[in-house]
């Protein structure tokens, strides 16, 4: 049969493809029936409840659980002991000792003890009951204090083999990235600026707290109902912290109320297992907003140096950045991926970048959208800024001036294909908000970001039912609008409309590895495992045609959703619809289907451009946002509705990172601002229309020409935000957030 | 702990629970009624997820005791359409692609719809402060504010 092969999307006329059909979940959630991580139950359920940490580090001395486990309508109690030995210092190991302390408590909020029982109530009072001794330690919570001599320890001996000897005892990890000779680049600058900026860490904030419902049997057959965005990661995960066969475990994803990156690890489903065996009852477990501030990752915090030469004419001569990102309790903080993306947007001959990963008494770090570029991008975006508007020049044409482009070698090893970054340059300077009047104490700050984008395990199950409509089964939790994707994917590929396919998440058991919905991968991978699905399926459909009419299946072609007879010898047969061929589909060789298991390359970076206009109000220092504009490439928008949300959502993200959002610790290491209203996220009443344009430069490595949307969006804002108040306020801001007493005294001291 | 006896009506329905004495409307509503369209974001009013209405007034679900309720008339998302049909304002969400992953929805269309009830006609900027009670951490709030000013519209239009 003749497929498409074609792989750029100029060549395509799609047909579902880049319209805005209804979410296939729309109604369920508009009318409260869709089901999320807190909204199922089971007969027989016991709730369940975990005790933590008053403490920010402390040696646990002793627990005793046995008044607890007295007490009537208590079923299980569990601890540290209760669960297998794993190798300590193992990326499993780590896990689960921050769901469950081992013989420390490292952060407030650590999760020490965990129970099982009849009501609430009762549990709550089973908590109260666990006695706890702990031997306090000295703590730590800030990243720069961490490594200097004398600071508390966390984990002696745990740093790898990438830190210099003699480093301090809490950096676990060094990297380096780059080329060329930095100095000889700087020596050639008409300019070097040297800076340094701070950034807070920030949660992920998704509205939907942490949720589970767990069942054991006695034969180790164990079921799990949680909200995630990676079940087969879940059950992977959990099966090899209790011990049990990946196979006998089987998870399903309840609908996800948010993610971001903050529910690709476990915290509650290991412990809820664990009382379900322990209890012989299903048990429900649900995080308070506290718990999810407390105990569940933030994004690091960081502290960046950054020396970078420029000539007077916007030239990069060379740029280096030394980079300090804390993750928490435990190693991990993605300063590897801040070190490699901090530099990305440019073309630089002469570029290095050094991360250090360091550890604190602060909640272990989990993947927030872009996990480490927008900490990188501020403070690079800014000196660029301030080196551009220091010599009088427009800081986009800078930015073009020194733009990586098809061919560039990333300053972080690849040589890019075709990117989209100086088409969302050109497109931000040519855009009427670029040249938009400002008034007095108004500032525009513009910013480029970059987002490598990832493939990884895939499975798609595709099947034509006997009435001619398809389902589609795929592995990753749906969380803004993938359904739907994948839907208007496999319909384009079969040439049947959008509302004769239904996609599916289906459950662990129901297909091979999925990797976690991250990195932006979903639309990408999954929609090219359904893409390739689908043609599995049109083969099979032309094969079944052939047959009917007696010819060789070579000389049948698939298009507008039928067989036809193609080439000299095939004949005049009518075509046969995908409804007539499913229709006999049990007389000419059973069920007709397509499947595809991948592991795709070639995801295709992305970029952005933002802009936005600030006020600051010089006597209080508040910094409202006027306007705001996102320039990115989507590669091809699959649905451009939702494409617009990943950049609106991403934006809005990055400004509460840079004017509200922020961990606060008190001297105890405790966190002072464990809910939503001293943790502001951005409001409706914060905000202007967020305004979208979407470019779509196609990604070589995917059918259509796909790129990832979701994580670009929040890597600009920081920068540009910070760009736009620098102006507005006359000083320039390196300290996030920018919050008003901040600003004001920025103001003041200027 | 002895329990209470409330008689209330959720949606028009006449109902009847028992419920501790600290239990919260929301609970009740979840746990003991199986209405989990409301939402538990924070338990602590700041979020509106579980925005529900008591005598037509606007309230976090999770500040109410469910002893509260006796005697009230309760309006929650499961009472939004009627049968099959769609209210305006979830129409609009779909048609608008305001919601993504949709767990703040329920609270958002709850406090929209008693916007339109006291304002029927909401510049952009009220429905902005009306709604700054409601967090949405996905959309950026701008297609859930397009979309609640093409419903007062449409709604406008129709009466």
């Amino acid at each position: 049969m003749a497929l498409d092969s074609k792989t750029s999307n100029e060549a395509i006329q799609f047909k579902v493809v880049g319209t805005r059909p209804l979410r296939p979940d729309g109604i369920d959630k508009v009318t409260g029936r869709a089901r999320f991580g807190a909204d199922i139950s089971a007969p027989g359920m016991l709730t369940g409840l975990v005790l933590r940490s008053p403490h920010a580090h402390a040696k646990i001395k002793s627990i005793d659980v046995s008044a607890a486990e007295a007490m009537e309508g208590v079923h299980a109690v569990v601890t540290r002991r209760d669960f297998p030995s794993l190798e300590p210092g193992s990326g499993t190991g780590d896990v689960l000792d921050n769901c469950m302390a081992g013989e420390k408590v490292l952060y407030d909020g650590h999760a020490v003890a965990a129970v099982a029982a009849s009501s609430t109530h009762i549990a709550r009072k089973a908590l109260r009951a666990i006695k706890v001794e702990y031997e306090r330690l000295d703590h730590v919570t800030d990243v720069d204090e961490a490594i200097k001599p004398g600071a508390p320890v966390l984990h002696p001996g745990r740093a790898n083999e990438s830190v210099p000897e003699g480093s301090s005892p809490n950096i676990m990890a060094r990297y380096e990235f780059g080329h060329g000779d930095i100095e000889a680049g700087l020596a050639q600058a008409d300019r070097v600026l040297e800076r340094s900026y701070k950034t807070e860490a920030t949660h992920q904030g998704y509205i939907e707290p942490h949720a589970c419902l767990a069942q054991m049997g006695p034969d180790g057959q164990a079921d799990l109902w949680c909200c995630t965005q990676g079940h087969y990661m879940v059950r992977n995960t959990c099966a090899e912290i209790l011990g049990l066969a990946q196979g006998q475990l089987r998870v399903t994803a309840s609908e996800i109320g948010g993610g971001f990156g903050g529910k690709t690890t476990v915290f509650l489903e290991p412990v809820a297992l664990m009382l379900a065996k322990k209890s012989a009852r299903p048990v429900k477990m649900v995080m308070s907003r506290s718990e999810v501030l407390r105990a569940t990752g933030p994004t690091a915090s960081s502290s960046v140096d950054v020396r970078i030469g420029m000539t007077k004419e916007g030239i990069i001569t060379g740029a280096f950045a030394e980079l300090r990102y804390q993750g928490g309790a435990y190693p991990g903080s993605p300063v590897d991926m801040g070190s490699m993306s901090a530099f990305a947007p440019y073309d630089l001959e002469h570029v290095k970048t050094v991360g250090w990963d360091i550890v604190t008494n602060r909640p272990k770090q989990a993947a927030y959208r872009a996990p480490g570029a927008p900490m990188a991008a501020f403070a690079v975006e800014s000196a660029i800024d301030e080196l551009a508007k220091g010599f009088g020049l427009d800081p986009l044409e800078v930015r073009l001036k020194n733009a990586a482009r098809e061919g560039t070698r990333a300053s972080y090893g690849p040589t890019y294909p075709a990117i989209g970054l100086e088409a969302t340059l050109r497109k931000a300077k040519d855009h009427p908000h670029w040249s938009a009047p400002l008034g007095p104490n108004q500032g525009r700050g513009v910013a480029c970001g970059f987002w490598f984008n990832f493939g990884g395990d895939t499975c798609v199950s595709l099947n034509v039912t006997p009435d001619g409509t398809v389902t589609v089964s795929e592995g990753n939790p749906d969380i803004g609008g993938s359904r739907a994707s994948m839907s208007m994917m496999a319909a384009e590929e079969l040439g049947i409309p959008y509302e004769k396919v239904r996609t599916i998440v289906a459950d662990t058991g129901s297909l091979g590895q999925n990797e976690v919905t991250d990195g932006s991968r979903v639309t990408f991978a999954v929609g090219l495992a359904t893409i390739k699905a689908a043609r599995a399926a049109k083969a099979e459909m032309c094969k079944r045609a052939a047959m009917v009419w007696g010819i060789d299946a070579e000389a049948v072609e698939w298009k507008d959703g039928a067989a036809h007879p193609a080439g000299p010898n095939a004949g005049t047969h009518p075509p046969m619809t995908l409804a007539e061929i499913a229709a006999i589909a049990s007389n000419t060789g059973g069920p007709i289907a397509g499947h595809c298991e991948a592991n795709p390359e070639g995801a295709g970076v992305s970029f952005a451009t933002h802009m936005v206009d600030t006020e600051v109000d010089p006597e209080t220092g508040a910094v409202k946002i006027l306007r705001y504009t996102v320039f990115q490439d989507a590669g091809k928008a699959v649905h451009p509705a939702y494409v617009e949300g990943q950049f609106q959502g991403g934006a809005t993200q990055g400004i509460g990172w840079a004017l509200n959002e922020e961990y606060i610790y008190g001297e105890d290491g405790i966190l002072q601002n464990a809910g939503f209203l001293d943790y502001r996220i951005p409001v409706a009443s914060d905000l202007p229309m967020i305004d979208t344009v979407i470019l779509e430069i196609p990604n070589p490595g995917h059918p259509y020409g796909v790129r990832g949307v979701g994580e670009t969006s929040i890597v600009p804002p920081l920068a540009a935000i910070a760009n736009a108040v620098s102006e507005a306020a006359g000083v320039r801001m390196t300290d996030l957030p920018m919050s008003p007493p901040k600003v004001l005294k920025s103001i003041q001291n200027s | 702990m002895s329990k209470i006896h409330v008689t209330t009506k959720i949606n028009g329905d006449p109902v009847e629970y028992l419920c501790e004495p600290d239990e919260t409307l929301l609970d009740v509503l979840r746990d003991k009624l199986g209405m989990t369209g409301s939402k538990e974001g924070c338990g602590t009013g700041d979020c509106g997820a579980c925005s529900v209405t008591v005598n037509g007034r606007l309230v976090c679900s999770c500040l109410v005791l469910g002893a509260e309720a006796e005697g009230t008339e309760i309006g929650t998302i499961e009472g939004m359409a009627q049968g099959e049909a769609l209210h305006p304002l979830q129409q609009k969400f779909i048609e608008h692609a305001a919601l993504q992953c949709g767990i703040c929805t329920p609270g958002i269309l709850v406090a929209a719809k008693s916007l339109l009830e006291n304002n029927p006609d909401p510049t952009e900027e009220e429905t902005r402060y009306w709604l700054a009670g409601n967090l949405c951490r996905c959309t950026g709030y701008d297609k859930i504010i397009r979309a609640v000013l093409d419903a007062a519209a449409d709604m406008r239009e129709a009466s």
